[in-house]
């Protein structure tokens, strides 16, 4: 599963790459064509590794939560034994959704229509009258609740494949997985989603959001009005670190067409980057938190955890941004040019009371659909979507920022695109 | 106005009228239609917030515990509006045409930080032809300040599944 495409030249329908002219573009069909989208499903969501959801959603055995994901309606759940559980929603008669509800706990689960039951294993339950059905109907799994065939998980991310043949997860994961472990181990005592859900829609491409996600180029244009918040709030342009975020900036291409940004921006990190407006308590949070680290993890990644900051996706729908907060965000395109996302907060578990206070405050001041920022990217994208309309004058997205510096990339070169986008070429183009 | 009229705030918690409210809030709707952003801002006390919690949230969760949409105290509404009064705000740049219905006030009872005023809204957001409908209740707290009616405490109880397909709230609503 590496990229096989490496940097070189690739003449593609969509992605046309030429290293030695340090271009890469890519066609604004791909955001656009309901073919490129019927061949997306088949070709990538209904063979890789998609997110479903954190082990901490479903705190208790029996819990269960409902979820769309690459497009099919998901019971995540826990049986009696604890154990991690994903089914598709439904029902094997006649095809209605048995759970309604966003989230519970039930040992059972009744289909509402014909009242076909089932426990939380997914086994068929419903007593008929004898002769009712025949002997042969209950033999071969196929009354029960569908399980999704694939449901793995990487250190409390869980995630389903509609692939039964896919690689392990972990093996798919590859560098991803390193800096999923930079996220997980920001708490002794594990991470947990926090409360409440981010759901909206944006109308464009969903691949306009992976970009968009871990693009280092478009904040200081598109966020303007943060970076101005930001100053105001830290008192003035000489309080603000922007040396810092110019110096140490990167892009990783963290293999099988996940990457990540990695750089030290100049707001605060709940873990643990303390900023003067949080004051002594802010502090010393900070110097606790570091300390525990370092313990733990050792200097140096307890510095990579605590003092820089990451926008990662992971192939193809997942973004985890561990930026003045943790977000955790998935997509999945409905039409070429409408998405639906779910983006959530995650916290170490048990965080101290005032610490949560300030990453939830964090979160919002930027990130989501009430945000100083995220309003201006969705803007963004849905100007772009709306400037696709003219593809056939003007085919192509320039990619190419970056493409000839020497050394690694930097944070605001596009690479991590590029990363993207070979891995989607690798799989999309060619009959 | 000053956070040291808090005391002076609180003495004077007295409800008035229904239609004294009514008017209050047609008043604020309308700042909120024409854009005019720093005079709504006069509405509140130095003191007050502004949220909107996600989904299905109650009344009584704390933004400091739950994932909200928006959960502002009176600095960062400060900031909110400064921001949206710049072209660089680019999701109200141009500024969105919205049309605020405000429906079904009651006066829920008087309360230590204010009358608790609630009323079910419609606010219809248009822009790049397309017209968003956002619906729900909004609960307010509102003092007596030198005479005048003043927002402490805005909360906005979305009632709708989700932000679909709006996909933000860039507008305050």
């Amino acid at each position: 599963m590496a990229t096989l495409l490496k940097p070189g030249s690739n003449v593609g329908r969509w992605v046309r790459e030429d290293r030695k002219a340090g271009t890469f573009k890519v066609n604004r069909e791909a955001f656009t064509s309901d073919e490129v989208l019927a061949r997306e499903k088949e070709r990538i969501f209904d063979q890789v590794w998609l997110y479903l959801g954190h082990a901490s959603e479903l705190k208790n055995p029996n819990d269960y939560l409902t979820r769309f994901v690459g497009g099919r309606e998901l019971i995540f759940n826990r049986n009696r034994k604890g154990e991690y559980q994903a089914f598709l929603n439904v029902c094997p008669h006649r095809g209605a959704q048995v759970v309604r509800e966003p989230c519970g706990n039930a040992i059972s689960f009744k289909c509402f229509y014909h009242g076909w039951a089932f426990n939380n294993n997914g086994k068929f339950a419903t007593k008929s009258r004898p002769g009712t059905y025949p002997d042969a109907f209950d033999v071969d799994g196929s009354v029960d609740l569908p399980r999704v065939p694939r449901l793995e998980s990487y250190r409390d991310f869980f995630f389903i494949s509609y692939n039964a043949d896919v690689v392990p997860l972990r093996e798919y994961l590859a560098g991803a997985a390193d800096i999923l472990d930079l996220v997980a181990d920001q708490s002794p005592n594990g991470m947990e989603i926090v409360s409440g859900t981010h759901e909206y829609s944006i109308r464009a491409n969903w691949k306009l959001l992976v970009e968009n996600s871990y693009d280092g180029f478009h904040a200081a244009e598109t966020h303007s009005t943060y970076f101005e918040y930001l100053v105001d709030e830290l008192g003035g342009v000489d309080k603000v670190d922007f040396k810092a975020l110019e110096e140490v900036q990167t892009a990783i291409d963290l293999g099988n067409g996940h990457a990540t940004t990695q750089a030290k921006a100049p707001w605060g990190r709940p873990v643990a980057r303390s900023i003067h407006t949080w004051g002594e308590k802010g502090k010393a949070d900070e110097q606790r938190m570091v300390a525990e680290l370092t313990d733990r993890v050792g200097p140096e990644r307890a510095q990579l955890i605590a003092d820089r900051d990451r926008n990662m996706n992971i192939w193809p729908n997942l973004v985890v941004n561990d930026i003045m907060a943790i977000t955790v965000r998935t997509f999945y395109p409905v039409a070429p040019d409408l998405m639906l996302v779910r983006a959530w907060a995650l916290a170490p578990v048990g965080e101290d009371p005032e610490v949560r206070h300030r990453r939830l405050n964090n979160f919002l001041e930027f990130l989501g659909p009430g945000g100083f920022a995220s309003p201006d990217d969705v803007e963004a994208l849905e100007s772009a979507q709306r400037g696709y309309g003219a593809v056939k004058l003007a085919p192509w997205n320039d990619i190419s920022r970056g493409m000839l510096r020497e050394g690694p990339p930097r944070g605001d070169d596009e690479a991590q695109m590029r990363t993207f986008w070979r891995e989607w070429a690798r799989r999309m183009e060619g009959e | 106005m000053a956070v040291n009229d808090l005391a002076e705030a609180r003495a004077t918690v007295q409800p008035r009228t229904r239609a004294e409210y009514e008017d209050f809030l047609y008043r604020e709707a309308a700042l909120l239609d024409e854009w005019r952003l720093d005079e709504w801002l006069e509405l509140f006390t130095t003191d007050s917030v502004y949220e909107v919690p996600t989904m299905g949230v109650g009344l009584e969760t704390r933004p400091d515990t739950t994932l909200f949409y928006i959960a502002d105290d009176y600095r960062r509404l400060q900031h909110r509006v400064t921001r949206l009064d710049k072209p660089s705000a680019h999701a109200e740049w141009p500024h969105s045409t919205t049309v605020r219905a405000v429906h079904n006030v009651r006066i829920l009872g008087v309360e230590e930080r204010g009358v608790h005023v609630a009323c079910s809204f419609t606010t219809y957001r248009s822009k790049h032809n397309f017209t968003d409908t956002y619906i729900g209740y909004a609960h307010y707290w509102l003092v007596e300040l030198n005479g005048e009616t003043r927002i402490r405490a805005k909360r906005v109880q979305l009632g709708m599944d989700s932000l679909q397909p709006h996909g933000k709230v860039s507008i305050i609503l």
